[in-house]
């Protein structure tokens, strides 16, 4: 990897935790408060949501009518995966996992930037259940 | 936590900053930026591109850094939310995004933004049982 392109994947992730940070969604709060539709809701991680999809799917639109990212880098496949099984019953585990914390992955390793220490407890957790995840799926994961 | 025009306008600018590091991270490495599929294929030896994921949440730990020294912005743990739930729940958030191959930025910015309909029907069981849960969790535990 070249130097430049390493210092734009460093911004990109920076973009990425400034983001969060500004937006609060590093903040249980916030993204607890987004869960509790039947209680005091809180409407900020949908705001969030717009902006990141807006900007990326216009930048998407871009990049596919060019048909390469940078310096010819091909484009990695987007299109949908089955809906099946797996699909549904991670995505309620994570749910579930997410409501409880307030926390999924992006905010989570970002926090470790913000020293909060229920990410030091929540992100080796995390970790492991990844790494068992893949250790009993095997290659697809 | 109530939330205001100014946490909505913040929020919308933070988003926008979260998709352009999306989409920059996607056009540099030519990979879906997804930060549970990031992180987690470290955890594997066969993995071949590991710099750039290890670039990539060095950046965003030093981004949030960087936000957290000059803003110092209002964090809070809601209510008996103690370290085993904690536990609970990172273990839960890495079982799931393995097992249904993503999270809020893989599929509900990534995917949903290249139009997968995958990404959807992940994103809206995700948010409905997270919001499921926080309510079952106001419910046992009598908040709010």
């Amino acid at each position: 990897m070249t130097i430049l392109r390493s210092c734009l994947i460093l911004l990109s992730g920076a973009l990425f935790g400034t983001g969060l940070a500004l937006s609060g969604m590093t903040n249980p709060e916030r993204v607890l408060g987004f869960l509790d539709i039947l209680g005091n809701w809180d409407p900020t991680l949908a705001a969030v949501m717009a902006g990141a999809l807006l900007v990326f799917s216009v930048g998407l639109v871009f990049l596919r009518r060019r048909g390469s990212g940078w310096a010819d880098v091909p484009l990695p496949d987007l299109s949908s995966g089955p809906v099946n099984r797996s699909l549904v019953s991670g995505s309620i585990l994570f749910g579930a996992g997410w409501g409880l914390s307030g926390y999924c992955p992006g905010p989570a390793i970002a926090n470790l930037g913000g020293l909060h220490p229920e990410a030091f407890v929540f992100v080796p957790a995390m970790i492991l259940g990844a790494w068992l995840t893949q250790r009993v799926a095997g290659a697809d994961t | 936590m109530t939330f205001s025009l100014e946490s909505l306008l913040t929020g919308f600018i933070g988003g926008c900053l979260i998709g352009l590091g999306s989409l920059l991270g996607l056009a540099v490495s030519g990979k879906v930026p997804g930060i549970s599929g990031v992180f987690a294929r470290l955890l594997k030896r066969a993995t071949p591109d590991k710099p750039w994921r290890i670039l990539f949440l060095a950046g965003l730990i030093a981004g949030a850094f960087l936000v957290f020294c000059l803003g110092n912005p209002t964090h809070s743990v809601p209510g008996g939310r103690t370290w085993p739930v904690y536990v609970a729940g990172g273990l839960l958030v890495g079982f799931g995004t393995r097992i249904g191959g993503g999270c809020t930025s893989g599929h509900g910015v990534c995917g949903i933004g290249a139009g997968a309909r995958d990404s959807l029907v992940a994103t809206l069981v995700f948010m409905t049982v997270g919001a499921a849960t926080v309510a079952a969790w106001n419910v046992i535990f009598s908040a709010s």
